[in-house]
């Protein structure tokens, strides 16, 4: 296909998508306006039903807590793939991390980046327990704080070296923690069947609205993905560490 | 408000052709994770702080991080001679 050519299909094909944003865009309601009647009556029951101060933790983890599940296994499924991918495979070996090896070309972490991370690292881990524990009051919830937990991780591989990762990152723990919030989502969910129940179903003793207690089943499902989103973001990042600094395939570049 | 929400909108328009017109893809990553950030602020002014925070913790931190380690051990593969300069 010459240049010419193609700049006509995609002009062609430019236009008809163009005019059909255009057409779809004169049908939306007006800047600002929400016509949809859920919304509002969430917003008016939500507190006084489930006792969550935080309206979207109630509808994700409570409401619609089913599609909340599907989430969390679309993320497990996802990591397992990654886990899977990027194991060692055959023929590769490995080798010594630089920082380790006697001809190390590693540059050394500077002292700021490695003060900065240390002094972060102790509020990062805070700050993400403090936004797992308090989703169903205030924004954030499992899938942040337990992004943020991960961030820890992170940081003391910025700040260390790859080797003291290596050291604090027990595997088993981290695969514990993966299937035990996968898991714990499962058996908060049951809790509503043994209790004669719905799946689901908020049957805790919901409490003051505000409390840290509060909210029934919210807090314990937040603290099960939480748990399992730190878990699968940390061996996220150490798979991908491990290939790209470990593993080596026969004649590749070290 | 009205100010404040056009303003958020152009640098979400500017954000988005930053990390289109950056070619070579190391750049891009770090252009996308600025883009990321871009977005949650545009969340957190149209009122959705949950969105904001995971878009941040998202867009901003985990999917950059995976492409630059991605590129890493592509360029150790030998394989990354087009996206260096």
């Amino acid at each position: 296909m010459t240049p010419a050519v193609r700049r006509l299909v995609f002009l062609a094909a430019a236009t008809v998508a163009g005019a059909l944003l255009l057409w779809g865009l004169t049908g939306l309601p007006p800047y600002g306006v929400y016509p949809g009647p859920y919304g509002d009556v969430l917003n008016q029951v939500a507190v006084a039903e489930r006792k969550a101060t935080n309206v979207v933790a109630a509808v994700t983890f409570d409401y619609r807590g089913v599609d909340t599940m599907g989430e969390e296994y679309i993320l497990f499924a996802a990591v397992i793939g990654v886990a899977v991918l990027l194991r060692a495979q055959r023929g590769e070996v490995e080798r010594q991390p630089d920082e380790d090896a006697a001809d190390r070309r590693a540059p050394a972490t500077s002292n700021a980046v490695r003060v900065l991370g240390l002094a972060l690292l102790g509020p990062v881990v805070l700050f993400g327990v403090y936004v797992v524990t308090h989703g169903h009051l205030s924004p954030g919830g499992g899938f942040q704080g337990g992004v943020v937990l991960a961030t820890g991780a992170l940081l003391v591989y910025l700040s260390g070296e790859y080797v003291t990762l290596r050291r604090v990152r027990p595997v088993f723990l981290l695969d514990l923690a993966e299937s035990a919030g996968a898991g714990g989502y499962v058996a908060v969910g049951l809790l509503g069947v043994a209790a004669g129940a719905a799946f689901l179903e908020n049957v805790l003793p919901l409490g003051q609205p505000g409390a840290l207690l509060s909210a029934g089943t919210i807090p314990l499902i937040n603290l099960a993905v939480g748990v399992e989103v730190a878990g699968g973001l940390v061996l996220l990042l150490s798979e991908f560490l491990q290939q790209t600094l470990v593993l080596r395939r026969p004649g590749e570049v070290t | 408000m009205i100010v404040l929400e056009a303003a958020v909108f152009l640098l979400v328009a500017a954000g988005g052709t930053a990390v289109v017109l950056t070619r070579n893809p190391l750049n891009q990553a770090i252009v996308a994770s600025f883009y990321g950030l871009i977005l949650g602020i545009m969340f957190l002014v149209f009122q959705a702080p949950d969105v904001a925070l995971s878009q941040i913790t998202v867009g901003a931190v985990a999917l950059p991080l995976m492409i630059v380690l991605a590129l890493a051990k592509v360029r150790a593969l030998g394989g990354g001679k087009g996206g260096e300069q």
